[in-house]
Formats: structure tokens, sequence, C-alpha cells
């Protein structure tokens, strides 16, 4: 049918190469046979077969045959042009010719390697490629649209991976707006007690960087606090964030602390202490909670629930008094050029593994539980104590695994909860040295520096390690010596033998979970979370805190689990990466955007509603609707919408891709059929 | 290869989610049926109906058109219309007696490879069932009509 159409009005030269990638290609596929095959098509100058066209010399080769051989168009088969389309269009602009003036075949991760059948193989990358090339003669110039970095960052989530990333921009000397939704930097890392494996105390490597944060003149922290809307697009995002009313006016309260003492109620503190202790209504999480604001827990608040009380506002010392039961909730619109989510993980719901008896045996603990038990600032003040805070535990046995390696609950590895197994092994020995340690595990996973030395320092401590998942916890006992103890039944698969172990305390070590909300959320920031809910990286290894949307970056365990290490890693990793854009100035945009032809426009208004940026505006005046385009983000909706054809969508076009579809069907195509008795 | 019919399916997939499951299911050796097709469009809200037209009056037995989970969408909602446009060509594929299995709408997010190959796989099975399309035939009715099927030489 292509010859029916009239020719491009410059004769198009296209060069097609088409790589070996080593082996990974060219064992399925029949490289030289489809590079020969190409040659037959009119509009293809050369063609070549390569071994790896991604090299250096596989570039130059593109730009020598530009330069020697007058090529128009280049068309690539190689891998995904997620991986290289980038590699080749530098190339094709090197040889002298617009980047636009490329195209890619993927045939490797949507062939060679989706298939051994080497003849379909071969048939399926001669269709990929001569769909590219029937695409690539319609290509047209395009110019890169530059787009200027607004140097403010919004981080989102304070806990070390957000305050490493804070502390690391602002330092650079760049603006940072840090969100936390809770009242207190710190995150989970603020609960813990000893980090593994050096021991050494939470607080103390953290605190002085919350410190930091709150005197660095380039923070802005907003603390107990929500991003609420993300409009824009890399190096201008106009945010909304709500600033939730604590009751206490920041500008004036000294942080005394005066009416958390004179508050005269208390509630159970199930977020900072998970449970284990109380706090007063208007309450700080914790002592060192950054900023050193209180808050009112409206909720619980007798103000707020019968009218009376206010006797944080009749002791506030300060003038003029700093508690104000009027204030409202702030929404603050922020400008910023990139924005990295922080947002950390929740620990799986161990109630949902009934038969392992928590919530309904009192001395089966989560590991959360346990690490405020033994932080010297906890609800025991570091004494490991039975659900009565009296008793200490003679035995103490650690379930790994809960809810994680599950196919019932998460089929993936935690990574951390074997290390912290063993660190709450050990400090069970410190703490009570007689006690018996058990640790029930499933594979001992300790990779990482220092890991599998702290694994044999507990094996010599004296713990002991039975290979086997538990199958259930119970009180019922069969024999004297179980009387008043948890059962713990668990087959030790290296002896091959079921076991029934009584002890006084377990210990749960959940899976950790993406955040309930971390769908809504990456909703709200236009980038993709997979089933887990754990954010997906632009690439698993090369580019693990990019995201698929420019400008939002991700860090820390929002990402999948991690460890504190891995986590300052990419804190700093998201941080540097904002910092390069923001160094550079500016930056290059796709320009695939729409445009409209005003003068054959109708005027229908059909595409007005349908574009999910507003980006189209109906200019009543003239009768016609126009792209505004610096909001539109190329999806190509109204493109394929409009009635009379007459909005394009750069490199896109309907051209482009009718001519696709038809080269990719060169081999089936049926030509138009002659009816019967009319053949010359 | 044996002598069973081997139907040829046009994708549309979305850059973004799609389009990404395909590279996620050959980067990991997921071996599927190489009948699928694949052309990039940025949504797959750009799949104008008459692409798919075009693509099975061109001699394709079968369209997938893939995108972004709803709620999911890179371009906020571009699959949802998606979804409205592919309900009623499908509406008008029917009236011309094109059977229901061959334009199909599947929503797969960047890391389910593995999903989209078994749904390329169960298509092709349905597809391999249904026989060739033959548009000029069944839609044009040029019964009797001499075919000239263009194969490779």
């Amino acid at each position: 049918m292509n010859d029916t159409k009239s020719p491009p009005e410059i004769e198009e030269k296209v060069g097609v190469y088409v790589c070996h990638c080593g082996t990974n290609i060219s064992k399925v596929v029949d490289v030289e046979d489809v590079a020969k095959w190409a040659e037959s098509n009119p509009h293809v100058a050369v063609s070549r077969d390569y071994k790896f066209m991604c090299s250096s010399l596989g570039q130059e080769l593109i730009e020598q045959d530009i330069k020697e051989k007058g090529l128009t168009k280049i068309v690539v088969a190689s891998c995904s042009p997620h991986m290289h389309e980038g590699t080749f269009r530098a190339a094709t602009e090197k040889g002298g010719l617009n980047p636009f003036m490329f195209e890619m075949a993927n045939i490797r991760e949507h062939d060679s390697w989706t298939t051994d059948d080497r003849e379909a193989a071969t048939q399926k990358a001669k269709a990929l490629i001569n769909g590219s090339i029937e695409r690539v003669i319609h290509h047209q110039p395009l110019e890169q649209i530059p787009v200027s970095i607004n140097p403010s960052t919004l981080i989102v989530g304070a806990g070390i991976a957000g305050i490493t990333a804070a502390l690391e921009l602002a330092n650079g000397g760049n603006h940072v707006y840090l969100v936390e939704k809770q009242p207190s930097i710190g995150g989970h890392m603020a609960q813990l007690d000893k980090t593994f494996p050096t021991l050494d105390c939470s607080a103390c490597i953290l605190t002085p960087k919350m410190v930091d944060v709150s005197q660095h003149p380039n923070i802005t922290l907003l603390t107990w606090s929500e991003v609420e809307k993300m409009d824009g697009y890399m190096g201008n995002f106009q945010v909304t964030v709500r600033k939730k009313a604590r009751y206490v006016v920041e500008d004036t309260c000294t942080g005394c602390g005066i009416c958390i003492e004179k508050c005269p109620f208390k509630v159970i503190d199930t977020e900072f202490e998970v449970g284990m202790g109380e706090r007063k209504v208007i309450y700080r999480p914790f002592p060192q909670a950054v900023p050193k604001y209180p808050v009112i827990d409206a909720a619980n608040c007798v103000y707020f629930l019968k009218g009376k009380c206010k006797a944080c506002q009749k002791f506030c010392p300060t003038e003029p008094n700093s508690i104000d039961f009027e204030q409202q909730d702030e929404i603050l619109k922020l400008e910023v050029g990139n924005i990295i989510l922080a947002t950390g993980y929740q620990l799986f719901d161990v109630k949902r593994i009934p038969q392992y008896g928590y919530g309904k045996l009192e001395n089966v603990f989560t590991s959360l539980e346990f690490e405020r038990m033994v932080n010297a600032a906890g609800p025991t003040e570091g004494k490991i104590l039975l659900r009565d805070k009296e008793s200490e535990p003679e035995s103490v046995l650690i379930v790994h695994c809960v809810g994680s390696r599950d196919e019932n609950y998460h089929k993936y590895c935690s990574k951390v909860c074997c290390m912290y197994s063993l660190k709450f092994g050990h400090l069970v020995h410190e703490r009570i040295p007689d006690a018996t340690v058990y640790n029930c595990y499933i594979d001992m996973r300790t990779p990482g520096k220092g890991y599998e030395e702290f694994y044999d320092r507990l094996l010599q401590e004296g713990t002991n390690f039975i290979r086997g998942k538990v199958a259930e916890i119970t009180d019922s006992p069969r024999t004297p010596e179980e009387e008043g103890k948890l059962i713990v039944q668990v087959e030790d698969t290296l002896i091959g033998r079921q076991r029934r172990i009584p002890v006084d305390m377990v210990i749960l070590s959940p899976a950790i979970e993406a955040q309930p909300d971390s769908k809504e959320v990456s909703q709200l920031f236009k980038m993709g979370c997979d089933f887990e809910g754990f954010f997906i990286e632009r690439h698993p290894k090369l580019d693990p805190v990019a995201t698929m949307t420019e400008g939002v970056f991700i860090a820390g365990a929002c990402q999948g689990p991690k460890d504190i290490p891995d986590t300052v890693a990419q804190g700093a990793a998201a941080a540097s990466r904002v910092a390069s854009l923001i160094s550079r100035g500016t930056v290059m945009m796709e320009p695939v955007r729409a445009s409209i032809d005003t003068e054959n426009c109708s005027g229908c208004r059909i595409c007005n509603n349908l574009c999910p940026y507003n980006a189209i505006e109906f200019v009543e005046e003239e009768g016609y609707s126009q792209v505004i385009t610096a909001l539109c983000q190329g999806c190509g909706t109204c493109v394929a919408a409009c009635p009379s054809g007459v909005i394009t969508g750069a490199h896109f076009t309907n051209e482009q891709l009718f001519s696709q579809i038809e080269g990719l069907l060169w081999d089936v195509q049926e030509l138009e059929p002659v009816p019967a008795g009319k053949e010359e | 290869m044996t002598d069973q019919f081997e139907p040829v399916i046009v994708g549309f997939l979305c850059n973004w989610c799609s389009y990404r499951a395909a590279d996620l299911a050959g980067t990991a050796r997921i071996k599927y049926a190489p009948n699928l097709r694949p052309i990039r469009v940025m949504c797959s809200g750009r799949v104008d109906p008459q692409f798919v037209l075009t693509a099975l009056l061109n001699g394709a037995d079968g369209v997938l058109i893939a995108g972004c989970h709803p709620g999911e969408c890179h371009y906020v909602n571009g699959n949802i219309k998606t979804l409205r446009r592919f309900l009623l060509l499908k509406k008008t594929l029917k009236q011309w007696g094109i059977e229901d299995e061959r334009v199909q709408l599947l929503w797969a997010s960047a890391s389910e490879g593995i999903f989209l190959a078994e749904r390329v796989n169960k298509m092709t099975e349905e597809l391999r069932a249904l026989g060739p399309l033959r548009w000029h035939e069944k839609v044009l009715g040029m019964n009797g009509a001499e075919l000239v099927t263009v194969k490779e030489a």
C-alpha cells in the first residue's frame, strides 16, 4: 500500500542497525538474515548487524554512516528504548541529524528474551524493524523544551531517610521543605533502642541530626502536616500542604513542657510507645522530639469534648499565651523544583496470623514493643518484663519471618528481621544473663558489613537457634513443665523433629510493609507502586532512587525493606540527584506535546474536557481551541479524540503510527482484492 | 513450525505501565507466544479506534490494547478514556461479526510482566482457535474475490 502513497519530499535514506547484544539477541534472532533482509526495503540505504551497538564503536558506526552515506533517518534494533534511546539519539545528533530522526526497535526485551523459537523470533524482529522503518520516514525534527529548575526541594517524610536527604541538600546551600505527618521528626529510628551490628544507641546517633534539621537556616520544617496535592512538572511543582492545627502557637511556645505536666488526662500511646505506655493529651511524642512544641490530641482532649478544663492554657507561662483552642488547619502552597519521597514503612499486623496468639496470649510481643521495652527512655525504663510489668522472663523465644517469606502474606524477605532478632537475643543475654534465648528462623540472612560476625557472636553467647517455621503458640500445657508457660510448636528441620518449647516470652518479628496509604501517595505524586505497595524505582539496579516521574525521587523503606545504612545511603543518593539537577539549572524535556491546527479546528470543544491537565483552552472570539504547551504532558488522548483530526501529537503523529502499524504487518497484509473477472 | 495457525496480534502498549511490563517479562526471561507485535504509545488514551481498525484491515488477527490499572494512569485518567472508546469500538466490531476475543483491553502495571505474558498466551490460544480474521471477506464482504496475501518471498 505504501507504493500508492506519494513519496516523501526528499528521498529518505534510512540506516538500519541490528544489534547482536553479545549473544542476547543473536542466539535467538538470525541477525545477519534480518540485516540483509532490511536492505530490500526501498528506503533503506545502509543495513548492518553489529556485536554491540551501544558501544562507542557501534555509535561511531552510526555517526560515520550519516556523514559518509548521507543517511537521513536511523533505526537501531536492539534493546528497549527505556534502556538506550538516549544513547542512540545522542549518536544520531553527533552525526549531524536532529536526535528525533531516530527510532528504536525493541528486539531484545520484546523478542529474543521471550522465546526460543528462532524462526518466529526472526520473523517478529523483521516485523518490528519494518514498523520502525516505516515510522521513522515520517519523523520530524523536534527541539527539546528547556525547563528551569526551582532550587527548592520538597521532602516528604522525616525519618532517617528524609532527614539525611534534607541535611545533604541544605548543607549544599539549597532550600528544603521537610514535611512530616507526625508531630515530631525521627520516624521509626527514634523508637529503636540499639542499632545492629554495632549496638550504638539509636537516639544518640539520630537526635543530633534532628537538632541540626531544626536549626538549619535552609530547612523549613513542617511537622503535623500532610501533602494534599501536587501539580506541575519537573523543575516547577506546585504543592499544597495541610498543616494540621496543633492548638499550640509555634511563634510563642518555648517548649517548656509545663502544659504537658499540668494536663490532668492520660491516654494509651498507641503511636510512639505502640501501646506500651501512656502519654498526656497535650503531648510531645518523646522527650527529644523536634520540634519541641507539643500538640493537643483533640480527639481525647476534655476541653474539645466537654468544653471544660483548659489546664494547659491556664498554666502556660508565655506572654501571649501559646495555647490556642481556636487554631485552624493551615493550607500552604509551596513551589518546588524537585520532590523526594521518604515515607517509610509500617509493620505487618501480627493479629493476621491468629495461631501466633498475639492479643490473646499476653506475653506474646511484637518486635517494636520489645524495642520500646529495652529502650532506657521507654515504658519499663529498659527492663525486660512480662506484660504484668513485674516479672522477668526466664526464657525468651524470637520468631522470625512473621508475615515475610510466607505465601499467605508477603512473599518477600523483610531483610532486617534476622539482624534485629539477633540483636534482641543479645540484649536478653546482656540484661538477664541466666535467661534462655531461642531464635526460630527459616534461613539466617546476615549479608552486610559486620553482620555475619554479629551472628557468630550470638552463637557464642549461647542463643539456641532452631531452623524451622513456628507452627503455633499456645498456653495449653501437655506436661507439668509446660504449666503456666507459652508453648511454641515448631519443626526443627535440622534434626527433623517436632518440638514443643515452653517459654515465658515470645517476640514476633513482623514483616516490613508499605505504608497503608502508599497507593494514594503514589497517585498523588503521579508515580507507581508495586502490588505490595512499595514505590517503583526507575531502574532496579542503575537508577534506584529516581521514579518514572521526572523530578520525583524516592528514598528508604518506601521503596522496599531496608536497614538503616541502606536507607541513609538512599537518602543521600536522592539528595545528590536533586542537587545535580539544581546545579544544572535547566533541563531539557521531551518535546512530545500536542498542538492544534487552529485554522482547521471546528471549535467543537470535545478535546477541552478530555485533557487531564486543562492544557487546552477555547479561544471564544476566534472559535478554536489551542494547547497551552507548558501544561501539556503529551499523553495524546486529545489527538485520538479529535473528530477533525487537526490535533497533532509530536513524535506520535497519526501518520507515524499508521505507517508503523502497516509496516509491522508487512508479511500478512492482504492486497486489495480483485473482484473475479476484473483481472487484466 | 507445525501447520498450526499462528495469529498475528498488534499490541498497543502504554509507555509507563504495560510497555514496561513487557520489558520486564523480557528481562525476567519469561517465555511467551511470539505472536504479539508491540507498538509503544505514550498513553493507552492515545489509541485511536482507527489504529485498531487499520491493524485488522492490514492483516492482524487481533489487537491488544494495554494500559495502566485504573487509578494508576501516568496521565491521571487516560486509561478510563481508553475503556470508554474500547467499549464503543467493541459494539461496532460486533456488528461486523468480529469475535470478542479479537480485540482485547487489559491493565498491566510495570511490575506485572508475568501477567502480561500470560494474557498474551491466552489471547494467542483464543485466536488460534478462532482462525484467521480475513477482514476483506468478513467485513468488506468480498466473498469469492481473489485475495492475494503477501508473504515473505
